[in-house]
C-alpha cells in the first residue's frame, strides 16, 4: 500500500452482491483515505459496452456525496444505473461518509396520482433487496407493485434496500401500476418513511399494525414529509392486521385518517399468533378474514385479502380467490407473476352479475330521464343502495375490461 | 496466415474474403439471387465384387477401417452431431487419424460440442487444419483469437448438405456414430442404449462421401429395422464399446423456462399466431428447444385446445412438448430433424406419425423446394437485431462465436418468422444500429418479440393488418429500441473487431454473407 494514502477512516464500506447466479446487481467496497483522490477499479461483465459509463458514473455519484479520496472496487454484473447509484451511495454511507447526502438517478415521469378507490386486485410483492425483479414487474400488469423493506429483507441490510427504493420509485417506470412501499414496523418504519416518502409512492402499507395510533403516527410522519418536499399527490395507506388485536381493533385503525385507502390482513403472523396452522382452505382465519371485510366496509374503505403462497398451486389460488372475492375482499397480493391473471379472472364480477347491474344502471338512467323517482325493473323496485352497487360494479367491469 | 485476403463487398454492404481455404467464393448478392449451375456432385461408382457376399462389412477397430479408406494427409473427414455433447465417435475418429500420422484433415462435423475441445490439440499437433462447422465454446474462441490455421466456414443445415451436394466440399471419409447399425451398414438412431433419434445430419454424408465408416454400440443382426443410413453408402462397420455418453446425448426432460419475463414473450408469441390468425385448422409451425420456445409450445397448445384448432404438422427439434401434441390429436404428424429429449426418441420410435427429416427434405435451398418454406410460422431466437429487422445468431455483441448456426437460416423461408428475444440481456440491448455478424437478411424476418413489445417487419402489412385490433402491445422497432436504450443508461459502446478474417457465415444458397473477424 501507498504509504501517502494511509486509511483514516474507521471502516472500510461494503454494499451489494456479485458472483456468478447474481443479475443486475454489483458489489461496492469503498475503502476512505486521507489523500490520493479517487482510485476506482472495476470489474464487470459489460465491461466492453458500458464500462467508461460505469466509472464515469461512479464518479459523478462519488462526487455528489462529498468522498473525495477512497479506493473504491467495483465488481458488477450487469446492474442498471439507478441501481449502481444506490450501491455506491450505501457503501460510502457505511464506511461514514456522504451522510445527509444523496446520489439521486434521473427521475422518471410519474404516472397519474392514484384514486383513494382505484382497482387494487392485485400486489406484486418485489423484495427491496433484489433489484433484478424491478425494472420489468409492470410488465407482468398487475395493479401495484410493491416495493418490501419489511419480511423480505434481511435486517443488517435495511440501509441498502431503502436507499435503492427510493431510487427505483425515482427511475423505474412502473407504467400504470400503483407504486407502494411496505415499510417496516415503528420504529424502523419511520426511517423507511424518511427516506422514500420524497420519492411520493402512492401508497404506504404498514406492516404489523395492532392500535390506530401506529396508523396515526405514520400518517403524522407523511404529512410533515409530504409538506416538507412539496408533494402534492396524495399518499394513501394500507394498514396490515397480522395479530388477533390488530384484528379486534381493525374499525378503529380503519377510521384512523382519511388517508387510509384500505386494509388488509397477513396471515402467516395472524396464524402464529392463533397457534394454528396456515391451511389452503384458510377455515383457520375466517373469523379474521370476515372481520377485515366488516370493519373495512364500515369504515368506507376497500379490503384487501392475504397472499397465497404456493406458486406451483394455480387451482388452489384460484379457488382461494374466488372464495376471497366471495367474503367482500376486492384484491389480494401476489408473490410471483404467474399468479397476477389468475387473481385479476377471480376478482372479476361474473358475466351474470355484469348483465345484472347492467340493467339496473339502464333502469336507473330511463328513470332518470323520464323524471321518476323510482326506479324500477321489470315489477321490482330497486332501493338507491342497488343502484348504487351497480353503478360500483359496472364501473369496475369497464376498468377490468369484462364490460362495455 | 500471412497472407494478405482480399475482400469483398457483398449486397448487404458487408466485407467479405474473396477467397477461403483456397477456393474462390461468390459474395451474397441477395435473397433469392444467386442461380447455381452445373451437375450435383457424386461419389464414386463401386462394384458388389469389392464387398463381402454375406454383407459383413465389420473389420476389428476404426483404426483398420480409417486405413482402408487410406486416409490421408489434407483430406476432409466428416461427423454428425445428432449425439450432441454426449457424442464420443468425432474425437475418437480424429484422434486415431492423428495416431495414424495423418497432418492436415480438415474437420467438416455437421456442428461441434464443447466436449469436442480436444480438437484444439490436434489442431496444434498439426493433425487437424481448419474445421468447416459451427463452433462455440472453446473452439469458438480458439478461431475468433485467430489461432486456427484455415478459415472457419459456418453453414446452415441446409447450407451444409448444399455444399456437399454442390461439390463445394467433398468429403474423402465420413465416420457416422450409429446408435444401432447391422453388420451391412444399415444403420438407425432411435434405438440402442445411445439412442439419439433422427440420424437426418448423417445423410448426405452418406451418400456423398468417397468412404463411409459406420461406428456402433449396438450392432443387431441384418436387417437394422427402421434403417435411416443405407448400407448400400458405407464401406466399413466397426463395433466400440460406447459412442457416448447418454446422459449428454438427450436431456431427461427438457425444461422450459421459468423466468417470468421469458414466459411473457413466449406468451406474447403464441398470442400473436392467434389473434393474427395464423393459428388456424391445418396449419403448421417449427419451434426449437430452447426455454422460451418450449413455454412458446405449451401456451400454444393451450390456445389451440381452448379454440378447438388442429395443425397439420409441427416440425422439431421434437421434444416432450411437441410429442403430447401429437398424442392429444392436436397436429397430425411431426416432422423431426433432430430429437431432444427421450419423450422425443421414444415417440420417434414407436409411432409412425413422428417422421424423421433430413436437411434435404427440411431445409435444402438447392433442391426442388424444401420444407421450410411451407411452414407457416416458426419461432427463434437470435443474439442481436437491427431496426431494419437484420440478425445475428452466430456472435455474441463482442464478436466471439456463441451458436451454430443450426437450422435457423433454413426457417427463415417460413410464412412467419418471429425472433423471439428479450429486449436486454445483463444490460446489454438485443436492438442494435448494426449487428456484429450478419446471419439473416431482415427481408425474411418478419416480427421481433421482447417482453417490451411485439415489432413487426414493415415490410409485412398483411402482419400489421392482421394484428390491428388485437390488444397485443404492437410497436416500432425503434420505440422499443429507445425504450431499452433509456433504460440501460445509453447505447451501449461498440467492441472494437479485428481487421482480419477468421470465419465466414455463409448464406444457403452457398454465397458468403458475412465475415467473423479477429478477436483480441
Amino acid at each position: 500500500m501507498n504509504g501517502a494514502t494511509r486509511v483514516t477512516s474507521s471502516r472500510p464500506g461494503e454494499a451489494g452482491h456479485y458472483g456468478k447466479d447474481v443479475r443486475s446487481d454489483l458489489h461496492v467496497s469503498l475503502e476512505p483515505r486521507d489523500g490520493g483522490g479517487l482510485e476506482i477499479d472495476l470489474e464487470s461483465r459489460v465491461r466492453l459496452y458500458y464500462g467508461k459509463s460505469i466509472l464515469a458514473q461512479a464518479r459523478e455519484v462519488l462526487e455528489s456525496l462529498g468522498v473525495k479520496h477512497a479506493k473504491v472496487s467495483i465488481r458488477d454484473e450487469g446492474a442498471l444505473p439507478f441501481v449502481i447509484s444506490a450501491r455506491l451511495e450505501t457503501a460510502a454511507k457505511r464506511a461514514g461518509l456522504g451522510n445527509g447526502k444523496k446520489a439521486l438517478p434521473e427521475k422518471v415521469t410519474l404516472p397519474e396520482p392514484s384514486a383513494r378507490d382505484r382497482l387494487r386486485r392485485s400486489r406484486l410483492y418485489l423484495p427491496g433487496s433484489e433489484p433484478k425483479y424491478f425494472i420489468n414487474a409492470a410488465l407482468h400488469g398487475p395493479d401495484a407493485i410493491i416495493l418490501d423493506l419489511e419480511d423480505s429483507v434481511h435486517h443488517a441490510e435495511k440501509d441498502a434496500a431503502r436507499i435503492l427504493v427510493r431510487n427505483t420509485l425515482r427511475a423505474v417506470d412502473f407504467g400504470r401500476c400503483e407504486r407502494m412501499v411496505r415499510i417496516n414496523q415503528l420504529p424502523i418504519g419511520l426511517e423507511d418513511l424518511a427516506e422514500v416518502i420524497p420519492e411520493a409512492p402512492d401508497l404506504v402499507l404498514i406492516s404489523k399494525v395492532e392500535r390506530p395510533d401506529q396508523v396515526g403516527e405514520v400518517d403524522r410522519m407523511i404529512g410533515e414529509l409530504r409538506a416538507g418536499n412539496g408533494i402534492q399527490r396524495p399518499i394513501w395507506l394500507m394498514p396490515i392486521l397480522e395479530s388477533a388485536l390488530g384484528i379486534e381493533n381493525a374499525f378503529a385503525i380503519a377510521t384512523v385518517s382519511p388517508n387510509v385507502a384500505a386494509v388488509t390482513i397477513g396471515l402467516e403472523d395472524y396464524t402464529a399468533d392463533l397457534g394454528v396452522v396456515k391451511t389452503t382452505e384458510g377455515k383457520e382465519s375466517a373469523y379474521a378474514r370476515a372481520c377485515t371485510v366488516n370493519a373495512a366496509r364500515a369504515a368506507g374503505v376497500q379490503a384487501i385479502d392475504s397472499v397465497f403462497s404456493d406458486v406451483a398451486d394455480m387451482d388452489g389460488l384460484r379457488r382461494w380467490g374466488e372464495n376471497s372475492r366471495a367474503l367482500g375482499f376486492e384484491g389480494m397480493g401476489c408473490i410471483h407473476p404467474s399468479q397476477i391473471p389468475v387473481i385479476h379472472e377471480a376478482f372479476a364480477p361474473l358475466p351474470v352479475e355484469i348483465e345484472k347491474a347492467l340493467k339496473i344502471v339502464a333502469a336507473f338512467e330511463d328513470a332518470q330521464q323520464k323524471g321518476l323517482g323510482v326506479v324500477s325493473l321489470g315489477s321490482k323496485m330497486i332501493d338507491p343502495p342497488v343502484v348504487e352497487r351497480a353503478r360500483k360494479l359496472v364501473a369496475r367491469a369497464k376498468a377490468m375490461g369484462k364490460a362495455q | 496466415m500471412t497472407e494478405r485476403i482480399e475482400l469483398a463487398q457483398n449486397a448487404a454492404g458487408r466485407m467479405v474474403p474473396a477467397m477461403v481455404n483456397g477456393k474462390p467464393q461468390i459474395p451474397y448478392l441477395g435473397v433469392a439471387k444467386y442461380q447455381p449451375r452445373g451437375r450435383k456432385a457424386a461419389p464414386p461408382v463401386r462394384s458388389s465384387k469389392d464387398y463381402p457376399e454375406n454383407g459383413d462389412k465389420r473389420v476389428a477397430n476404426l483404426e483398420t477401417a480409417l486405413r482402408k479408406c487410406g486416409l490421408r494427409d489434407g483430406m476432409v473427414i466428416s461427423n454428425h452431431h445428432h449425439l450432441r455433447d454426449g457424442d464420443r465417435v468425432a474425437l475418437m475418429a480424429l484422434e486415431t487419424a492423428a495416431k495414424i500420422g495423418v497432418k492436415d484433415l480438415m474437420w467438416f462435423p455437421s456442428a461441434s460440442f464443447p466436449s469436442q475441445k480436444g480438437a484444439i490439440e490436434l489442431m496444434q499437433s498439426g493433425a487437424i487444419h481448419h474445421i468447416e462447422g459451427s463452433m462455440n465454446g472453446p473452439l469458438g474462441d480458439y478461431c475468433t483469437q485467430g489461432k486456427m490455421r484455415g478459415m472457419g466456414v459456418l453453414r446452415s443445415h441446409g447450407g451444409r448438405w448444399q455444399a456437399v451436394q454442390d461439390g463445394e466440399v467433398h468429403i474423402d471419409v465420413a465416420v457416422i456414430a450409429a446408435p444401432t447399425a447391422d453388420p451391412f451398414g444399415n444403420a438407425d438412431g432411435s434405438h440402442g442404449k445411445s439412442a439419439c433419434g433422427s440420424l437426418g445430419f448423417a445423410l448426405a454424408d452418406s451418400m456423398y462421401a468417397d468412404h463411409v465408416i459406420v461406428v456402433t454400440d449396438n450392432l443387431v443382426p441384418f436387417p437394422c429395422i427402421p434403417w435411416q443410413i443405407q448400407g448400400n453408402n458405407v464401406d466399413y462397420v466397426v463395433e466400440v464399446e460406447s459412442i457416448g455418453d447418454p446422459a449428454k446425448i438427450v436431456s431427461g426432460t427438457t425444461q422450459m423456462t421459468r423466468s417470468p419475463d421469458r414466459l411473457r414473450i413466449a406468451h406474447l408469441v403464441a398470442s400473436f399466431l392467434r389473434d393474427a390468425g395464423i393459428m388456424r385448422n391445418g396449419f403448421s409451425f417449427q419451434a426449437g428447444a430452447g426455454g422460451i420456445a418450449l413455454a412458446f409450445v405449451d401456451y400454444l397448445r393451450r390456445m389451440m385446445k381452448e379454440d378447438g384448432v388442429k395443425a397439420r404438422f409441427v416440425r422439431g427439434g421434437s421434444t416432450r412438448y411437441l410429442v403430447e401434441m401429437l398424442q392429444e390429436g392436436l397436429t397430425d404428424y411431426i416432422l423431426d430433424g433432430q430429437t431432444f429429449d427421450l419423450d422425443g426418441v421414444k415417440s420417434i420410435a414407436s409411432d409412425p406419425r413422428h417422421v424423421a427429416t433430413s436437411p434435404f427434405t427440411s431445409y435444402n435451398y438447392h433442391g426442388k423446394g424444401n420444407f421450410a418454406s411451407m411452414v407457416d410460422a416458426v419461432v427463434l431466437g437470435a443474439t442481436e437485431v437491427d431496426v431494419n429487422f437484420n440478425a445475428n445468431v452466430v456472435t455474441h455483441s463482442d464478436g466471439r462465436l456463441l451458436h451454430g448456426i443450426g437450422g435457423w437460416q433454413n426457417c427463415l423461408a417460413a410464412g412467419c418468422t418471429i425472433l423471439a428475444v428479450p429486449s436486454f440481456r445483463d444490460r446489454i440491448p438485443v436492438i442494435v444500429d448494426e449487428v456484429t455478424t450478419l446471419t439473416g437478411p431482415g427481408e425474411l424476418i418478419d416480427v421481433v418479440a421482447t417482453e417490451r413489445g411485439i415489432a413487426i417487419n414493415p415490410r409485412r402489412q398483411d402482419l400489421l393488418d392482421a394484428a390491428k385490433g388485437s390488444s397485443l402491445p404492437i410497436r416500432p422497432i425503434q420505440d422499443i429500441k429507445a425504450e431499452v436504450e433509456r433504460i440501460c443508461g445509453g447505447k451501449p459502446a461498440r467492441p472494437k473487431l479485428g481487421d482480419r478474417p477468421v470465419a465466414v457465415v455463409k448464406w444457403v444458397d452457398g454465397t458468403v454473407l458475412d465475415t467473423v473477424w479477429q478477436v483480441a
